[in-house]
């Protein structure tokens, strides 16, 4: 094929056309990305379904690269950007439907901390994933993660530092949702680049994501187990 | 071009920097979340004293406590209006414990990212983030700093704006990036690709190089990897973490110890570095064993990346995308849409 074809998106079949949103979220066509959902749900596809097999699958691809180091945060911004183009038609519809939810996040950086580049980065990678994300921003302290996780319920809290002096800032968080035992109800996940897994079973958390692309899996691992637990308990 | 900083490493051969800002300032009781700029002015007493534990433990240059002081970082503090003014006073505290040491030692104006993602990926424009850094670059010299410098910076847009906010500033600088992803700056650039940037810009550096990322093992891997592609036209800067930090009874600890960072200090300068210092975690301790270790041990040739394994321990990524280790290619596209 050469760089001049013109691939028109509406004459291509669902299989071929489900590629091409692959690939276009890839480059961050963010354009060609709405059409693309446009096509599938003139097509009668499920919200659910162009969500999960054309938008999750095509950021999964992206994930995967972000994590072997063959992309990096400027390529991923611009897939989530794309991704974010296709959401904003689906989520409406989504709602109406009362499609399944992969899963809710509750993300924020700790108190102390004011950087955001990475918390943010989480942040879209997980919509990109198909899941629910309340980014409480920066500097946050231990109230702040109380009152989200009563008010919008979710399943994973995330945690962000990039600073070693606010790192010990999460056992913090921890150790309070622990007191007042509801420490069981969350996942919890932290981050960050001083962070190391060593020091997120030290204070207590789930799991350790070293980058954007490990806390989108770990997410979706232990999603996976909590549904297993739910059914056998 | 005369300079004091290109003047003392013409005369010593190799400079050693300063150790951590950070870690130095919250052990005399910054509190986390705090703007350290805000000593400049509250606690000039303990900004004396962190520069001058470097000094006193043999560094020929120190960076002063301005590495947030630009607009975009002080706002989150609701202090924008403050960059000038606290980058002065870093620069102006500095100049005098440089003037009362006895020797010659350079004032280097640190200057820290924005903290924001620049266009066309982010939204902070290029003329906004010039804007930023002619400010501070402006109030680190009213304050007397010998040069500015640039520090922990990911983006190549970054790195070029800067250049441009010390051109409008007229004050010499010198610039290194962080590289703490997979070999890579976060917005994966290769060191190879820092030294072709570099050479691009029209207000070049006096000195380039990398600071903090992920070890010291990590970061010599990077400085081999721009002194091959360097071939000796501009000084290399070195300033890597002490070790990796730990979570040791409630505080975090860097695993470097001082007679560790004195051998990285020795294989930085092997590895082709000329400007060697510490970054997170290097307090004076260190700086006392690695001016010894630089004064007494000859300097040696390059070594191997298996050497500093066995010497400071693992690299976090198999490769780090120079020479034979190119990245795996990007998925290639079925075609174009656009022709």
């Amino acid at each position: 094929m050469s760089d001049e074809d013109e691939i028109i998106l509406s004459e291509l079949d669902d299989e071929e056309l489900v590629q091409q949103m692959f690939d276009d979220l890839y480059d961050g066509l963010k354009e060609e990305i709405e059409e693309g959902v446009n096509i599938l749900l003139e097509r009668k596809w499920e919200p659910y379904d162009i969500l999960t097999k054309a938008l999750v699958g095509g950021m999964t691809i992206v994930g995967a690269d972000f994590r072997d180091g063959i992309l990096f945060v400027p390529e991923v911004l611009l897939a989530a950007n794309a991704m974010k183009g296709g959401m904003a038609i689906l989520k409406p519809l989504l709602a109406e439907t009362g499609a399944p939810r992969v899963g809710k996040m509750v993300i924020g950086t700790v108190k102390g901390d004011i950087h955001d580049i990475g918390k943010n980065l989480v942040g879209m990678m997980m919509e990109g994933a198909g899941f629910e994300v309340v980014d409480l921003g920066i500097n946050n302290p231990v109230e702040n993660y109380l009152e989200a996780m009563e008010t919008e319920g979710p399943d994973i809290l995330g945690m962000s530092a990039l600073l070693t002096t606010t790192m010990p800032y999460m056992k913090v968080v921890i150790d309070t949702m622990v007191e007042q035992g509801i420490r069981d109800d969350y996942i919890v996940l932290v981050g960050g680049a001083p962070l190391n897994e060593e020091f997120g079973k030290a204070i207590g958390a789930d799991a350790y994501c070293r980058d954007a692309a490990v806390a989108v899996e770990t997410a979706k691992e232990w999603m996976a187990r909590k549904h297993n637990s739910v059914k056998s308990a | 071009m005369t300079n004091p900083f290109t003047e003392l490493l013409a005369e010593k051969g190799a400079l050693l920097a300063d150790g951590a800002t950070g870690t130095n300032l919250f052990n005399m009781g910054l509190m986390s979340g705090d703007a350290p700029e805000f000593w400049n002015t509250d606690e000039p007493k303990k900004i004396i004293a962190l520069y001058k534990g470097a000094v006193d433990a043999g560094s020929d240059l120190f960076l002063t406590n301005s590495f947030g002081a630009n607009a975009s970082r002080l706002k989150l503090h609701d202090a924008a209006k403050r960059a000038h003014e606290l980058s002065r006073v870093a620069a102006e505290i500095g100049r005098e414990v440089a003037d009362t040491a006895g020797r010659k030692v350079i004032v280097a104006g640190s200057v820290g990212p924005t903290g924001e993602i620049m266009e066309p990926v982010g939204s902070l424009s290029h003329a906004l983030a010039v804007e930023m850094f002619h400010e501070t670059a402006d109030g680190l010299k009213a304050g007397g700093a010998d040069i500015g410098w640039l520090e922990t910076i990911s983006a190549p847009e970054e790195y070029r704006a800067a250049a441009e906010g010390f051109a409008l500033a007229g004050l010499d600088w010198v610039g290194t990036m962080s590289f703490d992803t997979a070999g890579r700056t976060m917005m994966g650039l290769t060191s190879e690709g820092m030294v072709e940037m570099v050479h691009d810009l029209d207000n070049a550096p006096l000195a380039f190089g990398a600071n903090c990322g992920t070890g010291a093992s990590d970061l010599l891997r990077t400085i081999l990897g721009m002194a091959a592609k360097e071939e000796g036209r501009l000084p290399i800067v070195a300033k890597g973490n002490a070790g990796i930090p730990k979570y040791v009874d409630g505080h975090i600890h860097y695993d470097g110890t001082p007679e560790l960072m004195a051998d990285y200090a020795v294989m930085a300068r092997n590895c082709g570095a000329s400007v060697i210092g510490g970054c997170c975690g290097t307090m004076p301790s260190h700086l006392e064993k690695m001016r010894e270790a630089l004064d007494t041990r000859a300097k040696g040739s390059a070594p191997e990346l298996d050497e500093i394994v066995a010497a400071l321990g693992p690299f976090s990524s198999a490769g780090d995308g120079t020479g034979d280790d190119q990245a795996p290619e990007r998925r290639s596209r079925r075609g174009r849409r656009r022709g």
